[in-house]
């Protein structure tokens, strides 16, 4: 059983602390409440469809189906976060601005940050789908356990990746208003790079991308991927023990995209 | 953005124009009684070799190999199809991450 609450908190692990920092990031905002659940609610909807139609899915494309699956969600999400990156350039300076100056909540039409909702969305899917389908095989008269044991077990292991999420979120909390924009920028940029790298192993795997997929380094010895610092810090910012030379061009092309893209625009326009 | 989304077509354009050649290696490994069968999997070193990995319990299993760098949700009866390698020679262990103790095996590039 202890398998079980260890596998769901793996897997629900990287929604969570997203989830935990894109509330940090969204403080100032009115309605916040609302859409965070809505991202994570339209998620897990998701997540029971993507479980229910596993079986056809893995048969896509001669055997390729969750790859391509998994590579449509990653893109999609990756877009979504270089918008918010964008967004912030030329919102977040204001909104910080008068969130500190007028202590109030900024609201308004235009503000709504949909694009992280829907990351939010995406990064439960994604990994919610995985945990169905596991919870569904366990209960399913797994020998010497009952399903109330296998799900109480994996409540456990959900409990517990929230509450990571929670510690993310209590932790950022505590940044003073005017700097927790900034952090929160880098850990939503060094998310979206762990998202290109993660997109561009799922080529590699699919067999879409066949140059650079030989890993360029192994510090599996130093930090191994499986221990609690390399899962923690897998979903955090994307380690990963043996990088192909795709997946670290794909991470550092994300973050020049991010840095120079978002420097270009926060630049006066009359000028 | 509008002047940062050709770069990044461009980006995704030359990581998606990779060649794809046929004829290339294949190998196949089954799922039974969460155990893989071969548990030692031969394939030719230095290429890349498609592999299938069917899946004839009825529960899903996760392929996992930290070091070939892959993971894969084979649903109950399915059959997935995943690109590893072109590896060094070597032994690379892999196991079913929803079986640990049972489901292991090797690939051993040669």
């Amino acid at each position: 059983m202890f398998t079980a609450a260890l596998i769901v908190f793996r897997e629900s692990l990287e929604a969570a602390l997203f989830v935990g920092i894109v509330a940090a990031a969204t403080r100032q905002l009115a309605g916040r409440g609302g859409w965070l659940s809505g991202g994570v609610g339209l998620g897990v909807l998701g997540a029971l469809v993507l479980a229910l139609l596993a079986e056809r899915i893995a048969a896509w494309a001669d055997g390729i189906g969750q790859d391509l699956v998994n590579i449509g969600v990653l893109s999609l999400a990756l877009l979504m976060l270089l918008w918010h990156c964008v967004w912030v350039s030329t919102h977040g300076r204001e909104m910080a601005a008068s969130a500190r100056q007028l202590g109030v909540a900024v609201s308004g039409g235009q503000r709504k940050p949909w694009a992280l909702m829907v990351a939010v969305a995406l990064a439960v899917l994604r990994e919610g789908a995985e945990t169905v389908l596991f919870v569904a095989g366990s209960i399913s008269g797994t020998p010497g356990t009952t399903p109330a044991a296998v799900l109480g077990a994996c409540a456990v292991g959900l409990a517990l990746g929230a509450g990571v999420g929670l510690l993310m979120y209590a932790g950022l909390s505590r940044i003073p208003a005017r700097r927790v924009f900034d952090v929160t920028n880098v850990l939503i940029a060094l998310l979206a790079g762990s998202i290109a790298s993660q997109l561009a192993k799922a080529l590699a795997q699919a067999g879409l991308v066949e140059r650079w997929t030989a890993p360029l380094w192994d510090s599996s010895a130093a930090l191994a991927p499986d221990s609690a610092l390399g899962t923690f810090l897998h979903a955090l910012v994307g380690y990963d023990a043996r990088p192909s030379a795709a997946q670290l061009a794909a991470y550092a092309a994300v973050l020049a995209i991010i840095y120079f893209g978002s420097r270009l625009l926060a630049r006066p326009r009359a000028a | 953005m509008r002047t940062k989304l050709p770069l990044l077509a461009v980006a995704l354009a030359a990581l998606a124009a990779a060649p794809l050649h046929a004829a290339e290696p294949e190998a196949t490994l089954v799922i039974k009684n969460h155990r893989f069968e071969p548990a030692e999997l031969k394939v030719p070193a230095n290429q890349r070799v498609k592999l299938t990995v069917h899946n004839q319990d009825d529960k899903p299993e996760e392929f996992e190999s930290k070091q070939l760098n892959r993971e894969k949700v084979i649903p109950a009866g399915a059959k997935a199809t995943l690109y590893i390698g072109p590896l060094k020679p070597g032994r690379y262990d892999f196991y079913g991450e929803y079986h640990e103790s049972t489901a292991k095996g090797v690939v051993v590039a040669e």
